[in-house]
């Protein structure tokens, strides 16, 4: 009876996970979705320790070893997920995510080895002899797919937090091709393998794997990482999907497909909000080898002009209308806060403050509307693209905060630009534009941007935060 | 080749929840608002850590003697808990900012 019970958990699961997805897709019901899908979760795996029962019928024991791994990552989880930034956010997705694929591989490699000992008791000469097809196919795609997905995230993760750059040599591509036919190919050998050195094709299979994994995020500018984090979480559903196969476990298939399968449709969302194509960014444009080629796009240079604080303060404070393009380097500075008191400070002088909101600004798709509101700026002070652009046209001054791509104007009327036909914030049509920044770098796509050598724009160079901070001061003063 | 439609047979149920769990997926986040994507993605992100029930059991099963699967299984347990409580924890965390602005 008590396997039926257990059932019953897997089905709940299976349903809250459905359901807690589609809350998650609509802002009114986002949070609650969440918390649904948790509960869900929860049931879930308090069934599966203390209900499963395998195929002769007998419960699971080792209970110390799995309560003390529950333990230790609940608590580092909980750590890590409480401690992080705002502006870090992504790389925890990343990484979690990276966790769960190394779950699924490890289950894989596992599960194999039972199959490869199983095999070797029955003095089998061929691996085949010992293991279904499609037993193995699930137990060397989770292993593959898993891997991958571990490597490309941690890699990401890395990339993210800027300890690794991104990294481009000659027939990179070609090179990856190779990887992951080489990948495929090891994984066929494996199974057709005399029993005695299946185990090393094996592990050799999955070692390429995680290399290619490396070598797939590797040549991906960093500007690109959400989608690539975005397809890696719809990776590792598939992992454990394949994890369900092995254990004939519905909720483990219904949550690992589900996640796929939606996680396959965001990616190809995201990309749309950039106006690009899943190719174009894996294969293509920032960072990928093209970039070098096409260095006409780095041919702006010239002179640009720089505007002091109190000049600056003097602009804002008189404008009728001002809109803010919040950006990366506004999360980098942390100075959400900051922006927020500007803000408040100028509508108290009576000036209109907008922000303008380009999907992809920072580096992740809502980035900055989490970053702004985390400062408890009014949502209805966030003006989404469209918006955004009509107010551009009756605004005085906009104050470019740390945004660099999404205001290049390379991306209308530069044809031979890797962000070409990206819609971007049209910040010329407003009277002036004052771009803060650190320095006169390019952005994180490495591109160089015409707008800051126009006429009407000047630079106000510095940290974001302490360049907030200078012309609240001097407006205050004014 | 019969082995392969056996097992196809003896699977049918899972086979056709990975077809209905595929349009399914893609139907519920369909008309998903940008400014949700980050948020949903984690979400999916920690949903996926379901994985962490197949370490369980095989974390459960294993053998006393069997190092290599008690201490894989033993890391992976970890992990997926990581995946799964880091996951909800987050999404949680982003959400909770998006709830303030009423």
């Amino acid at each position: 009876m008590k396997f039926d019970i257990l059932t019953i958990c897997y089905i709940v699961a299976a349903v809250t996970f459905i359901v807690g997805l589609k809350m998650l897709s609509s802002p009114a019901t986002a949070r609650r979705g969440n918390l649904v899908a948790a509960a869900g979760m929860f049931i879930a795996i308090v069934g599966t320790i203390f209900l499963y029962k395998d195929e002769d019928g007998l419960p699971l024991h080792n209970y110390a070893w799995i309560f003390a791994a529950l333990i230790i990552g609940a608590i580092i989880g909980v750590v890590a997920a409480k401690k992080v930034k705002m502006t870090a956010m992504p790389e925890m997705v990343s990484f979690f995510n990276g966790m769960g694929g190394a779950c699924a591989a490890l289950i894989s490699v596992i599960e194999f080895d039972y199959v490869f000992r199983a095999a070797e008791k029955m003095n089998y000469v061929h691996f085949s002899e010992g293991v279904v097809p499609g037993h193995y196919l699930a137990i060397v795609a989770g292993s593959i797919i898993g891997s991958v997905s571990f490597a490309g995230s941690m890699v990401a993760w890395g990339k993210l937090n800027g300890s690794f750059k991104d990294v481009i040599f000659k027939a990179q591509h070609t090179i990856n091709l190779l990887i992951f036919a080489g990948v495929i190919v090891l994984a066929i050998i494996t199974f057709f393998a005399v029993n005695a050195y299946a185990d090393y094709f094996f592990i050799a299979t999955v070692i390429l794997a995680l290399i290619y994994g490396v070598l797939f995020v590797l040549p991906i500018g960093g500007a690109d990482m959400p989608v690539v984090i975005s397809l890696l979480n719809s990776f590792t559903g598939v992992a454990a999907a394949c994890g369900g196969f092995l254990y004939n476990n519905k909720a483990m298939l219904t949550g690992g497909i589900l996640v796929g399968a939606a996680g396959t449709l965001l990616t190809i969302l995201m990309c749309k909000a950039m106006n690009r194509s899943l190719t174009n960014v894996l294969i293509g444009s920032f960072g990928g080898n093209e970039t070098s080629g096409g260095g006409n796009a780095r041919t702006t240079g010239g002179t640009y002009k720089e505007i002091s604080i109190s000049d600056a303060a003097m602009v804002m404070r008189y404008a009728n209308k001002v809109m803010i393009v919040p950006g990366y380097g506004l999360a980098v500075a942390q100075a959400q806060h900051t922006c927020h008191e500007l803000e408040k400070l100028l509508e108290e002088k009576g000036v209109e403050v907008g922000y303008a909101i380009h999907p992809v600004a920072g580096r992740m798709p809502g980035h900055m509307n989490v970053l702004l509101a985390e400062a408890d700026v009014s949502y209805d002070k966030l003006l989404e693209l469209e918006q955004a652009n009509d107010a551009l046209k009756t605004t005085d001054v906009v104050l470019v905060l740390g945004a660099n791509d999404v205001v290049n104007p390379a991306a209308k009327n530069n044809p031979s630009s890797p962000i070409y036909g990206m819609p971007i914030l049209d910040v010329e049509q407003a009277k002036t534009v004052i771009v803060n920044k650190r320095s006169m770098k390019p952005g994180y796509a490495g591109i160089e941007n015409d707008l800051f050598y126009q006429p009407k724009t000047s630079m106000l160079f510095g940290d974001g935060k302490k360049v907030l901070q200078d012309l609240i001061n001097e407006i205050k003063a004014l | 080749m019969e082995a392969t439609l056996q097992w196809i047979s003896a699977n049918q149920q899972m086979i056709y929840i990975v077809i209905l769990m595929i349009f399914l997926g893609i139907e519920i986040i369909g008309r998903v608002p940008s400014v949700l994507h980050t948020p949903l993605m984690s979400g999916a992100n920690a949903i996926h850590g379901v994985v962490i029930i197949g370490a369980i059991i095989v974390m459960g099963r294993a053998s006393e003697h069997n190092y290599l699967a008690l201490i894989l299984g033993f890391l992976a347990v970890i992990l997926g808990t990581l995946n799964v409580v880091g996951g909800f924890v987050v999404t949680d965390r982003m959400l909770e900012m998006f709830k303030k602005k009423k």
